[in-house]
């Protein structure tokens, strides 16, 4: 058998048409039905109503997701410029939080954020605050930044490790600053990466509804929360439900669409 | 001839004597548990029968912290092996049951979630001659309102909404439901993140039922709510324990049970049961229509009626049990607690939850939805702005790629 065989990938694929289509085509199936199984667009056009919550949603997680853009970049460059065993250490302890639950570390910070929590006692030492930050939207975007930092830091160190460090001394012994070598050399190269990186946390970000209930004190509702409603909430809804992540998935899929043709793109103008 | 039959009849007078003496007579289990001998027990010892128990979670004295483990007890005295599992909320359990995607064979939903089962024929009508300590349920609870004929329930535990405050935070104690709304509150205040709660709060405020019929009730009763939501710190379900224990909140709402747990633990807070009066929620036991296990299971549901375990129960939960003769060997400091057992005047004032229609029931949910992310004004403009944003993305991202395409031809 060789190594490149494509009977190597059939249990994949039969994982995937179990698990990932069949499913979807359930939720498209009752998004698009009422409750006796007719055909119908009530239940996408019910969804309009709810228009509050997506935007506020999709915001949030833009936020989020450039905040953790911005900070993620140099530390992915600072990494990926280490010694080698150096690099696996510092990897070790940007993965270290994902080793606790996610639930866990989002509970902490709910006391942490609290008026009599350590971050206000720590403030109130220099005669500030107290300051009300948990259920504000503000305290969604740190869960959300906290939470899904990791996942934007390791897809840019991986696609920046890949940059030769000559390319940036030639760039700089052509004579071009600093501002011009990171917009010029180091961003345009590490777009793979960035496009990854914006995927990984747009995506759960967008969804979910956990950090929204802990930090968000219940008001700061989410498109997660919603769907969570529909199924776990008092009318026991399935088609609302489906339709509003069939309009999330198109929504993501959109958003998707935009940063890897991006990629491409970019990509062509590298190589 | 005679002789044989004299014999045998002296033979089951001699059986029958001490059978009638034990009747009187308790069986020991544990050293803890004794259940009445007049029962058949051990009819489906060595059977090989599983019992598929779905319960909420920390509701049933489970061996932990020195208590007793009924659930052991139980495999202990009838060889039936019992498989517990537990759930957060009557609508995950619903969720879960409607799917198929397990069967059970007892289940422990609350009223109004009860009759909504009922309605759909879930529940198996039980056959209480195999229950025959329904009777030591106190006569109050029989034939409830989510359960007419009472042909499918059997009380477990009761409990009860009220306000919960922190002494050393309020300068009045609040002491009805409108004191929710009162400014001097503002930004301290927890409410439940649980639509059908929240509701039954709104409406004894505004002396309405806490069980709407029209949706037009419930449009006017949310919007009492949206009223309060500025003073409201967060929507809370279990989170409140750390809450009102830290300090971190001056009032808030939750289950009478439960508020025993939080005073043990801050003896600061203090416990209010509302003037207008307040919900009165019943969890039962049921039989769920896809059981096949029904007089098994109608052998657990005895048990857990039995005085040792009742007891058992309710020193472990705090919550009230619905039999005197449980109630009668409880703890002190348990039987006399106000929370658990409030008088006859705040109990009159007590309400059940029923099953809503349908209608009403969606409409609640979507207000509640609606209610909750109210805050930026401005709903459904930006929804159609949003897909106006997307589908300029969209096009602008095509456009880019025929123009690319272009360029390449070159």
């Amino acid at each position: 058998m060789k190594i490149y065989d494509k009977k190597l990938a059939y249990p994949y694929f039969v994982w995937m048409a179990l698990f990932t289509v069949i499913p979807l085509l359930i939720v498209v199936y009752y998004a698009l039905t009422d409750g006796e199984g007719n055909f119908t667009l009530d239940n996408l056009l019910a969804i309009s109503g709810y228009g509050s919550v997506f935007a506020r949603s999709l915001l949030l997680a833009l936020i989020a997701t450039v905040i953790c853009l911005i900070l993620a970049f140099p530390v992915g460059y600072f990494l990926s410029r280490l010694r080698v065993n150096k690099q696996h250490i510092m990897l070790m302890l940007v993965m270290l939080p994902m080793w606790m639950n996610f639930l866990l570390r989002t509970y902490a910070w709910m006391g942490l954020l609290s008026v009599n929590g350590p971050v206000n006692a720590v403030l109130g030492f220099f005669n500030l605050g107290p300051f009300n930050m948990l259920n504000t939207s503000g305290a969604v975007v740190l869960g959300m930044v906290y939470n899904y930092l990791p996942y934007m830091i390791l897809p840019l160190y991986t696609s920046m490790t890949k940059i030769d460090p000559s390319l940036v001394e030639a760039a700089q012994d052509l004579g071009a600053n600093t501002t011009k070598t990171l917009f010029r050399v180091l961003i345009p190269m590490s777009v793979p990466g960035i496009c990854t990186g914006i995927t990984m946390v747009f995506v759960p970000a967008v969804s979910t509804f956990v950090i929204s209930r802990m930090l968000g004190g219940g008001s700061n509702l989410l498109i997660g929360d919603l769907i969570e409603m529909q199924f776990l909430g008092n009318s026991y809804n399935l088609n609302t439900g489906s339709a509003m992540s069939l309009v999330l998935m198109i929504i993501v899929l959109v958003c998707m669409s935009f940063t890897s043709s991006f990629d491409e793109n970019e990509m062509e103008g590298v190589s | 001839m005679k002789r044989i039959y004299a014999f045998l009849l002296a033979l089951a007078l001699g059986l029958a004597l001490p059978l009638a003496a034990s009747a009187q007579g308790t069986l020991e289990v544990t050293e803890e548990i004794s259940v009445s001998a007049d029962y058949d027990w051990t009819r489906f010892a060595g059977q090989g029968v599983t019992l598929n128990v779905y319960n909420w979670g920390e509701y049933i004295s489970n061996g932990s912290d020195d208590s007793v483990d009924v659930v052991a007890a139980f495999e202990k005295l009838t060889g039936i092996e019992v498989n517990y599992t537990t759930f957060d909320s009557n609508e995950s359990m619903y969720a879960k049951l409607k799917s198929g995607a397990a069967s059970y064979d007892i289940v422990i939903p609350s009223d109004y979630m009860v009759a909504k089962m009922i309605a759909e024929d879930m529940l198996l009508p039980l056959n209480y001659d195999n229950i025959p300590n329904f009777q030591q349920i106190n006569e109050e609870y029989h034939n409830p309102d989510y359960d007419p004929d009472n042909a499918y329930t059997v009380p477990y535990m009761l409990c009860t909404t009220g306000i919960i405050y922190n002494t050393t935070m309020v300068e009045q104690a609040p002491t009805c439901w409108a004191d929710l709304w009162d400014e001097q509150y503002a930004g301290n205040i927890l409410m439940f993140n649980n639509s059908r709660d929240a509701y039954a709060i709104g409406a004894f405020k505004m002396g309405k039922s806490i069980n709407p019929a029209t949706t037009a009730e419930v449009d006017e009763v949310v919007e009492e709510l949206k009223a309060q939501k500025p003073l409201v710190q967060a929507y809370v379900m279990d989170e409140i324990f750390d809450k009102m224990i830290g300090g971190e909140a001056a009032i808030g709402v939750y289950y009478s049970g439960d508020a025993i747990t939080m005073i043990d633990d801050n003896p600061d807070l203090a416990w209010v049961f509302p003037e207008e009066g307040s919900v009165l929620s019943v969890d039962c036991m049921c039989i769920p229509a896809t059981s096949t296990q029904q007089e098994a299971a109608e052998m657990f549901i005895n048990f857990m009626c039995e005085v040792d375990v009742g007891a058992a129960n309710a020193e472990y939960i705090g919550y009230t049990t619905p039999m005197d003769a449980v109630w009668e060997v409880l703890d002190e400091e348990l039987k006399y607690s106000e929370i658990a057992y409030p008088s006859e005047e705040i109990a009159a004032k007590e309400q059940v939850f029923t099953a809503l229609s349908d209608e009403v029931n969606s409409e609640l949910d979507m207000k509640w939805s609606e209610m909750k992310s109210y805050n930026e004004g401005g709903s459904g403009y930006l929804f159609l702005l949003l897909l106006l944003a997307m589908l300029a993305l969209a096009c602008f991202n095509i456009w880019r790629k025929v123009r690319r395409k272009n360029r390449n031809m070159y």
